[in-house]
């Protein structure tokens, strides 16, 4: 054991300094945040959800002001360029007006032949006549003939004199495939066929030119000199109408049925719900039964009957309705939601304790029920913007929402799915950004989630 | 247990009874009626027909009426069909959505099941990654999309091999119910599976799992005995509700891949204005779908001993 001195050394007062107060010594050694700081703190380090949150920036960038940068009228035709995919050929060549033409016999070639170059002013194609044959069909396609003999689309049958034929039906810049088919003299197919395939290119004429504005009006119309047609950046649908426009005027439709819709089905929700959770016995019992019949409502009819009721015949957009009907019927999961999260609340110990301290029921509600609840309402939220969105694109497809002039997302999938085989693009543009937005809210959803619940606090 | 399910099929029955008096109502609020349609009548016939179809009576008589024939099973005949029982219609055309609906189901139920177990296991891993991301994707993309993509790779398929491997469209072998039941079950299999994985890891860290490691039971049948099984309880308790969206999403399924199905006729039925089909259909529709909730509640009491069916 260490000797402990008898007397206390003499102590140098010299040798101390006082210590300055530093800062965080006296401090919490985090700051303090509210609820809603600390959510967003924890959101904004889920990166799934920050980019969900982009994406939602953008897309309201996009419905909003999109229409500003790009001005094009939405339900303005371009006849010259129908169902054109993004970055398709935009020349168009200045040709003579046309002919009638009557078949030209000593056309030089063999067999079934081009007479002119086929053009979408005309297609003209001229056959040798086919031993037996007493008549001919003529057939357009615009696939190639495979091997099942599918001709397509039978255009006219002539009779044995008529080895010519003139196609102007709706003729579109692209690969057309031709069949000509002998026939018997009661009209039966032989088993004689020619086919030939031709690429279409797009002309115009000049009186065509000036009536489209494309040449000014006493111009001299110089013939074949090409021009450019109108920039379609995501192409055109099968009326000719610009798809970039139609999208971003569509969003309006989509996001305003699916932002509104919500808000006001979850405001009516929680009202209903909190009150018959905080009413509670024969009241919750009356309340919840009624939501539980409402569930059982067919959608789809009702839809159909708000319609009616506010005078809105069959081709009409049906906006309000659609609104409306939704928030007849999709209230209930909200008030069911909230009605367990306020039972729950109930019970808890901070509400007894507040209970006892003197609480009365308005404060005890604005001040401990609604904001606990906020989290749960919030999700919901954003969780029911998808499925609001998925509902309009499902009304509109089956032709029960948005009627064809006005455009919406759904309706655009409605149209575009008939074309799918040939023109894919009228479909996978709004099918994209019904799908991009719904991920979006999903994903912030999902980590909005995980932000306001309080018991994630501590994990990570 | 017997008192339960017997509340619940009374309540079940008041809620069947609701839809249906709901539905009467609102199609008689609507102006119009089938008989106004594009064929102009004169008044004679149109009286005529009014009293074939019941239409002359007070609106409570007609009321009383139906809620009579219902009761007996009997929907009335179709006004826009001559002579055909709505009956006839359900009977014929219900199998096939019945069908469709049930392969979808599952599915869904099974796919859901064990994809969401596999991420479970592996969560965090890239197996967990890659699937959350086409469930994500399967949740985003409208049902009818997906219907129209489907269809679309097929007949792609069909043309890049030369042979047709499932038929595109209509109804009648198993092969043609493959495409669309799948594509049918698709979304809900994606919920299912985001609803199986985070019962799973929540059951994870549950005592009794770390009871059982304590104990020494082996890591498999930790995993099937006592993971998989109390996971797969929230499961089934959305089975109820999907079958109601799966009902739904039949309709388009129907439409798109040309089945002849229930959801089919109801859409056609609305836009022809055609009463009896409607209210006929819709009642059918309701009581099925309540009927489905009703079993799968009870269903789940048995499962699950911890739920007191009282």
């Amino acid at each position: 054991m260490a000797e402990i001195p008898m007397a206390p050394a003499l102590i140098d007062a010299a040798a101390f300094t006082r210590i300055e107060q530093t800062e965080g010594i006296h401090g919490i050694s985090r700051p303090s945040l509210s609820y809603w700081q600390d959510a967003w703190i924890r959101l904004k380090a889920n990166r799934r959800a920050l980019w969900s949150l982009y994406l939602v920036a953008g897309l309201m960038v996009f419905t909003l002001l999109g229409p500003l940068f790009w001005q094009v009228d939405p339900a303005q035709q371009d006849v010259e360029q129908i169902s054109q995919p993004p970055g398709a050929d935009r020349n168009i060549t200045l040709v003579p007006e046309y002919e009638p033409w009557y078949g030209s016999p000593d056309a030089p070639g063999e067999g079934l032949r081009f007479v002119a170059d086929p053009s979408t002013q005309h297609v003209r194609i001229q056959w040798d006549p086919m031993p037996g044959a007493a008549g001919y069909r003529v057939y357009r396609n615009i696939f190639p003939i495979g091997p099942e003999q599918a001709l397509g689309l039978p255009l006219q049958e002539t009779d044995l004199s008529q080895t010519y034929f003139e196609d102007r039906l709706d003729l579109q810049p692209r690969d057309y495939f031709y069949t000509v088919v002998a026939l018997d003299p009661r009209n039966k197919e032989l088993d004689q066929l020619q086919t030939i395939q031709g690429a279409v290119t797009r002309v115009l004429s000049p009186s065509e030119a000036r009536a489209r504005g494309l040449i000014a009006e006493h111009a001299q119309a110089e013939i074949g000199s090409s021009y450019t047609l109108a920039l379609h950046p995501l192409g055109t649908d099968y009326l000719g109408r610009d798809m970039l426009a139609r999208l971003m005027h569509g969003a309006r439709v989509s996001l305003f049925i699916g932002f509104f819709a919500p808000f006001l089905y979850v405001i009516f929700g929680v009202a209903y719900g909190s009150t018959a959770g905080f009413l509670g016995g024969a009241t919750d019992q009356f309340l919840m039964r009624f939501a539980d019949f409402v569930v059982a409502l067919p959608f789809l009819l009702f839809m159909i009957l708000l319609k009616v009721v506010f005078a809105i015949g069959p081709g009409e957009s049906g906006i309000l309705p659609m609104l409306l009907a939704m928030v007849l019927l999709l209230w209930p999961g909200t008030a069911r939601l909230v009605r367990g999260q306020i039972l729950q609340i109930r019970e808890e110990a901070y509400i007894s304790a507040s209970r006892l301290l003197g609480a009365k029921t308005t404060y005890l509600v604005m001040r401990h029920m609604i904001p606990n609840t906020m989290g749960v309402i919030l999700v919901t939220i954003t969780f029911a913007v998808p499925s609001a969105i998925f509902t309009e694109a499902f009304l509109s497809f089956i032709g029960m929402g948005v009627a064809p002039p006005t455009p919406s997302w759904g309706s655009m999938c409605n149209e575009g799915i008939k074309t799918m085989l040939t023109t894919p693009h009228e479909l996978i543009f709004p099918a994209l950004l019904i799908s991009l937005t719904v991920l979006a809210f999903n994903l912030l959803g999902d980590g909005l989630r995980d932000a306001l619940d309080a018991r994630m606090r501590n994990r990570e | 247990m017997w008192k339960y399910a017997l509340k619940r099929v009374i309540q079940g029955v008041i809620t069947v009874w609701f839809i249906a008096t709901a539905t009467f109502f609102a199609m008689h609020a609507v102006p119009g009626d089938p008989l106004s349609g594009d064929k102009a009548l004169t008044e004679r016939i149109r009286a005529n027909l009014e009293i074939k179809y019941g239409l002359d009576k007070p609106l409570f008589t007609q009321y009383v009426i139906y809620l009579k024939n219902i009761s007996q099973g009997d929907f009335g005949i179709s006004f826009t069909q001559e002579n055909r029982q709505v009956n006839d219609i359900i009977r014929e055309h219900f199998p096939v959505s019945a069908t469709l609906g049930i392969l979808a189901i599952v599915f869904a139920a099974v796919g859901g099941v064990l994809w969401g177990a596999l991420t479970a296991l592996y969560r965090n891993r890239w197996p967990d990654t890659v699937i959350m991301f086409l469930v994500i994707l399967g949740i985003s993309v409208p049902s009818f999309v997906v219907a129209a993509l489907g269809q679309l790779s097929l007949v792609k398929l069909n043309n890049l091999t030369g042979v047709s491997i499932l038929p595109v469209g209509g109804w009648g072998t198993v092969w043609h119910m493959i495409l669309p039941s799948m594509v049918l079950g698709l979304g809900t299999m994606a919920y299912l599976t985001r609803l199986m994985r985070s019962s799973m890891l929540e059951i994870i860290s549950a005592d009794y799992i770390r009871t059982a490691k304590a104990k020494g039971v082996p890591p498999t049948q930790i995993f099937t005995r006592h993971q998989l099984r109390n996971a797969i309880l929230p499961v089934i308790t959305v089975l109820g509700p999907s079958i109601a969206a799966i009902t739904t999403g039949g309709f388009v399924v129907e439409i798109i891949f040309a089945i002849p199905g229930l959801g089919r006729y109801f859409v056609q039925a609305v836009q022809q204005l055609d009463y009896t089909v409607i209210m006929g259909t819709t009642v059918f529709y309701g009581a099925f779908l309540v009927f489905m909730v009703i079993v799968v509640d009870i269903i789940y009491g048995y499962i699950d001993p911890r739920v007191r069916l009282e």
